[in-house]
């Protein structure tokens, strides 16, 4: 009997909500924490990002019991664990439920007072003991497709033995001076709010968030209609900081995860970052998969780029808008702006189909897609 | 799974499978003799950060003279464990964004992240395939052994090239290459 991954529960946290369902109804709504800042941070260039509330964030965590000393990237990612374990029915104190984080730079705000607090490790393991988890947690970090690869290494983890019943995905992003500076200086920030996929696009935003899933193995579908039945990554091989012309990596992934579908995907949840390279090789991906006639939905113009949380944060607002039917809007799309066009709408379109493609790529040269199925009815 | 092989860099001493390879000190440090004394003609590696030149010596050492090395695949894995990751880098760079002139700079950030060495290896051996970056406290032989379980489970992938870094400073790092097989 083939093994399958179930999608037990799952928590969402950005600065326009907190919860999954939150979220997918303030999005549906039109609404984004996007915004210009001037000197947040200590930056003088103005950036367009979604920033957490950090006094909102201070006094969720006090009210949830995490100590004070607890960096602001920990305090995120355990609120948003909290919930999603709580919801699963979870006990995270066993030895078989694993915990994997997922960030691309997790208390890299520590960098300069606290060093030794740097490395991903560190957090993951205070978050896992928060828990009274006894295991050692996995961190995946892989750039933009860090959450993504988590999902993928969480399913490896249920399908390839027993020795974990429960596993706790969660990825987190808390942004600092560094992130901002970086970007900046590569020139990949967009001075307004990004428009993925348009012609005019010229830079993606910061998008601070945690999100969290419980997965767990397939008996556990009959409580869950929603699993992860495939997942790939593969490298492009070509440029550590660029993506391949050719959407090599990507293809591979999706050419990899497209034998599996049962039906067309209801859509693909792609990464769309607003980046001028980005978006045109997913667009070329997209055309080499065959899928240019399958909806498409880029969430980054909502919530920004969260990097780390991202694969999880998509993969949840992909579920829940599903849930209800729906493809959701890529607000702001005109379109015009890929050789290969995709089929993005700036409004809410009625979805058909049960399954949709989450799509990915980062830096390194990594890609990644998933196949999430409600199998409810089956 | 098998191991196939694995090399070995710590200050002054590189291996292969325990033999020790000869490095002839150019005066330029270790691990540019290292480079020097493997030729490996590739002026991409001046560029990168510690820990992805770690990453690079090491598979060079590894994978040094073996045959068909540079024809495409996607069979192979490229899995990266650290626990230091690149925070030299980082300190670097941090140090250029406070300093008094704020030059944050570009160079350095796209080796901010510690898959990035998953990347110079694909993009060396042109490997297309499946690549992945674990951060772990210490090189645990359990939790890697447990972590490749599941990179195998990819039915393309047949071999996975990992590496342990973990540099500190230039006293103190050391770097692992290992070849390991699903069989």
């Amino acid at each position: 009997m083939t093994v399958r991954t179930a999608i037990l529960s799952d928590y969402a946290i950005t600065p326009l909500a907190f919860g999954s369902e939150e979220n997918l109804s303030a999005y549906l709504e039109g609404r984004s924490c996007l915004r210009r800042h001037v000197g947040t941070f200590g930056i003088q260039d103005p950036f367009y990002a979604s920033l957490f509330d950090r006094e909102q964030v201070e006094a969720e965590a006090v009210k949830a019991g995490i100590p004070e000393n607890y960096s602001f990237f920990e305090k995120v990612a355990i609120l948003a664990a909290g919930r999603a374990i709580e919801a699963s029915g979870t006990d995270p104190a066993s030895p078989r439920t694993a915990f994997i984080i997922s960030s691309t730079k997790g208390n890299i705000e520590r960098l300069d007072n606290c060093p030794g607090e740097a490395p991903l490790d560190v957090p993951a393991a205070r978050i896992a003991s928060f828990f009274g988890n006894p295991s050692t947690p996995v961190v995946v970090s892989v750039a933009c497709i860090s959450g993504l690869a988590a999902l993928i290494h969480a399913r490896r983890l249920l399908t390839s033995s027993t020795r974990y019943d429960r596993v706790v995905v969660c990825g987190a992003e808390a942004y600092c001076g560094f992130f901002v500076s970086g970007f900046q200086c590569l020139k990949a920030l967009s001075a307004n709010r990004c428009r993925p996929f348009c012609a005019d696009r010229d830079g993606l935003n910061l998008g601070e968030a945690a999100a969290c899933m419980v997965l767990g193995r397939s008996d556990d579908t009959q409580l869950a209609p929603w699993e992860i039945v495939c997942g790939a990554v593969r490298n492009d091989a070509n440029h550590i900081s660029g993506p391949s012309r050719t959407g090599e990596g990507s293809y591979n992934c999706l050419r990899a995860v497209l034998p599996h579908c049962e039906e067309r995907p209801a859509f693909v949840s792609v990464h769309g970052t607003g980046t001028a390279y980005n978006d045109e090789m997913e667009s070329v991906a997209l055309s080499r998969a065959g899928l240019l006639d399958v909806p498409v939905c880029a969430m980054k113009s909502v919530f920004g780029h969260t990097m780390g949380a991202a694969g999880i944060l998509e993969s949840i607002l992909s579920i829940k808008s599903l849930d209800k039917g729906l493809v959701l809007p890529t607000p702001g799309f005109t379109g015009g702006g890929v050789s290969y066009p995709v089929d993005a709408s700036p409004v809410p379109r009625l979805a058909d189909g049960n399954s949709f493609i989450k799509l990915l790529s980062g830096f390194g040269g990594c890609n990644a897609a998933a196949l999430f199925r409600k199998g409810g009815a089956r | 799974m098998k191991l196939l092989g694995i090399s070995r860099i710590t200050p002054g001493l590189a291996t292969v499978n325990d033999i020790q390879r000869e490095v002839v000190p150019d005066g330029k440090g270790f691990l540019h003799s290292l480079y020097t004394s493997l030729k490996p003609d590739y002026p991409k590696f001046f560029k990168m950060d510690l820990h992805c030149k770690l990453g690079f010596l090491a598979t060079e050492l590894l994978l040094e003279g073996t045959e068909g090395r540079f024809e495409p695949r996607e069979d192979r894995a490229v899995v990266a464990f650290t626990h230091n990751g690149c925070l030299q880098n980082d300190l670097e760079f941090n140090a250029g964004c406070k300093a008094e002139n704020y030059f944050p700079s570009p160079a350095l950030f796209v080796y901010t992240l510690p898959n990035i060495v998953t990347g110079e290896i694909c993009i060396r051996n042109r490997y297309k395939g499946d690549s992945s970056c674990f951060v772990l406290p210490n090189p645990d032989r359990e939790k890697i052994q447990e972590c490749l379980e599941c990179v195998f489970q990819d039915p393309v992938t047949t071999s996975a090239l990992c590496t342990w870094v973990d540099y500190k400073s230039e006293e103190d790092y050391e770097a692992y290459a290992f070849l390991i097989e699903n069989k």
